[in-house]
């Protein structure tokens, strides 16, 4: 047989039916549904009376758009009640399994999958959010979709796809201390640009990347989509197992040695190749921070904001002006000269038990910058109960950082935690859009410990040099 | 959905590159829980000022474009966030027709089962159809999906390339799903042989 990569063979073993000039029919093990992009796929389900057809491989909960504050207290805003009602009576009439606000399961849906083991290898995985590409860090094909696509997947269990092409983003070298997954994606995105992997399944491989746990390749992975990938995938290994044993939807016993045995078979085989590849040395990156209003808009800690000039085509220079405009920033600029107002450790790129661990020692025995107002909101209700039995929640309070419920949060500031006008954040989230984190707010995306570290010292420093209080 | 054979409208043109789904519509206005009436918030934050007046700099306010129901935009239109109320709130706000360079590949997706026909153009092309815009200067153009061809009045002609299904469902205005749904005999067949590891708790329990 011809060697094929993990991508194909995730793809083959879920292709239904493939007629000639016509998508594939994929099958889906996976649905995860959250409040903002659903009530309309039911509506739909509805109004053409069809039913919801495997609810036993659909699974819910509410992220974007909950209050990070008491959830004991009604929901202020009527409009975000109102969505969240629609869920919890959506999967009462489905009858779908839902973690609700009250739930001791409740997070973030891309950190919710893996923690509960719904996300294994060799799955189809599809959840109307573009990170569902997170899920691809266990060699799952995962991949986000639209609202109609969701009513599809609930009518049917199947996606009609066409098959996008493969590219391999090869990272060698070892991880310095300092240097994070973060970094690592960022200047991924920097390199290739934000379309530069469009159309395609990015399978990350080399030895920096089989090095990670595997909290640090779901970060990888979740950024994928940054780099305008339908996904990205790294291959199951021994690491992915230890993961993956004992977690509560994880198969069992006899299973999981069986399931173990077939998911090792679906590792890139010999001599198969990919449509594209992308090589990079970890030598030859640094602790990265985005500058812009895009995530390829990036540079190193040691770097300076760039000008307009440094760039090649018209239309780049033209971004490149009003990105610097927007983010109110001077060409030249050192990075560790930018002054940050806001301090954002979240989201589902970086609010992992690891990354809660990661910035915690970096501000542990020290104080939140006087002109700083930082907050932490774990990616779960279980990352926030680990994190507080290892007591980081009282390093983060000492400091004078926030600690609150989990959710979406300021990542998209669809609720109430947003940034005001031209407030500047140091932010641990995955998108520095106009507005992505409030109106007039500036992002600069960042590592957890390069956040925490600019918590501290109100402007971003080079975490390599940083002097830990242990 | 509705089908589109041929499309005659008005040209307005939004010069830049990377237009996220964050910019076309803004997620304050995500929480309603309708597919309909999003095209009021359209480029919200560009649309209108911090007061919610218009902003009268921005292309799209000018009362030449009003009316248009294509948009001639920059390359990686629709990028970041897979957010259906993108092509929801175009498609209500009258664009039927987009045109650029290269799309995300969710938001190109989602705008097939929309209705709305994202056409890619060389970007010379595109740049060629935004400077004639740059003086002010209106016009219409046709687009015939039938001919794969755009045209106006004024001798411009350019040919563009779909995927020749998505070409059929939109001539057509079928409906995905029904269309899967002709597939149950296959679906089940799959089913039967799904491995058990993927049977996780959740299953069990139905
Ligand atoms: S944390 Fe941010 S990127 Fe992740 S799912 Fe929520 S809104 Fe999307």
């Amino acid at each position: 047989m011809k060697p094929r990569t993990l991508f194909e063979k995730v793809w083959d073993r879920h292709v239904i039916e493939q007629e000639e000039g016509k998508p594939a029919i994929l099958y889906i093990d996976l649905h995860l549904v959250h409040e903002v992009t659903s009530p309309q796929a039911f509506d739909g389900l509805r109004l053409h009376g069809r039913a919801l057809r495997r609810p036993d491989l659909t699974v819910a909960t509410m992220d974007h758009n909950v209050p990070t504050t008491n959830r004991s207290l009604p929901i202020a805003d009527a409009t975000s009640a109102a969505q969240i009602d629609a869920l919890v009576k959506n999967c009462k009439e489905f009858g779908v399994q839902l973690y609700d606000l009250h739930s001791p399961q409740q997070g973030i849906v891309h950190v919710i999958g893996p923690e509960l083991g719904l996300t294994l290898p060799g799955k189809t995985i599809v959840c109307g959010d573009s990170h569902t590409s997170t899920h691809g860090a266990f060699g799952a094909l995962a991949f986000g979709i639209g609202t109609s696509e969701v009513e599809h997947v609930l009518a049917t269990q199947c996606l009609q796809q066409q098959k996008p092409r493969t590219m391999e983003v090869r990272i060698e070298g070892k991880l310095l201390p300092g240097l994070t997954a973060k970094d690592i994606i960022l200047a991924v995105i920097a390199k290739i640009g934000t379309a530069g992997a469009t159309g395609t399944v990015i399978e990350y491989t080399g030895e920096a990347i089989r090095n990670l746990s595997m909290e640090e390749r779901m970060t990888i992975c979740n950024m994928s989509i940054e780099a305008g990938a339908r996904a990205g995938m790294i291959a199951p290994d021994e690491t992915t197992f230890a993961y993956l044993e004992g977690k509560p939807e994880a198969p069992t016993g006899k299973h999981f040695a069986e399931a173990k045995e077939d998911w090792r078979k679906l590792a890139t085989d010999d001599g198969a190749s990919y449509d594209q590849q992308v090589i990079l040395n970890t030598a030859d990156i640094a602790p990265q921070v985005t500058w812009g209003t895009s995530p390829g808009m990036g540079t190193e800690i040691t770097s300076r904001v760039p000008g307009p000039e440094e760039f090649s085509t018209e239309s780049e220079q033209k971004s490149t002006r009003r990105a610097l405009e927007y983010m109110g920033l001077i060409p030249g600029t050192p990075i560790t000269d930018i002054e940050v107002d806001r301090v954002f450790i979240g989201s589902c790129t970086n609010s992992r038990l690891e990354d809660l661990r990661a910035a915690a020692r970096v501000i542990k025995n020290r104080q939140v910058s006087s002109h700083v107002k930082a907050m932490v909101v774990p990616g779960s209700q279980q990352v926030k109960l680990a994190a507080e039995e290892e007591g980081l929640h009282q390093i983060f309070l000492d400091a004078g950082f926030e600690w609150r419920e989990s959710g979406c949060s300021m990542c998209l500031a669809m609720n109430a935690d947003t940034l005001a006008d031209k407030e500047r954040c140091a932010s641990t989230s995955n998108r520095n859009f106009e507005g992505r984190q409030g109106r007039g707010g500036r992002t600069h995306l960042v590592s957890p410990m390069m956040a925490a570290a600019a918590a501290i010292e109100g402007h971003f420093v080079d975490i390599r040099q940083w002097e830990f209080i242990d | 959905m509705e089908p589109i054979r041929q499309h005659t409208g008005k040209v307005a043109p939004l010069d830049r590159a990377n237009v996220d789904t964050d910019q076309i519509i803004p997620k304050q206005f995500l929480k309603r829980i309708e597919r309909t009436g999003f095209g009021q918030f359209l480029f919200y934050n560009w649309r209108f000022d911090k007061d919610g007046n218009p902003d009268p700099t921005f292309e799209l306010n000018q009362p030449q474009y009003q009316d248009a129901s294509i948009l001639v935009t920059g390359p990686n239109f629709g990028c970041g966030s897979s957010r259906e109320h993108a092509p929801w709130a175009l498609l209500d706000d009258g664009y039927r027709v987009i045109i650029a360079s290269s799309y995300a590949d969710i938001f190109y997706n989602n705008c097939f089962k929309n209705g709305i026909l994202p056409v890619i153009l060389p970007e010379e092309t595109v740049n060629n159809l935004l400077s004639r815009m740059e003086a002010g200067y209106t016009h219409n153009l046709t687009v015939d999906l039938e001919q794969c061809v755009i045209t106006d009045q004024a001798g411009f002609k350019a040919g563009f390339e779909v995927d020749p299904y998505r070409r059929h469902c939109l001539l057509n205005g079928l409906d995905d799903i029904a269309i899967t749904l002709q597939k149950e005999e296959q679906i089940e067949m799959y089913e039967r042989d799904r491995p058990d590891w993927y049977k996780t708790a959740v299953e069990k329990k139905y």
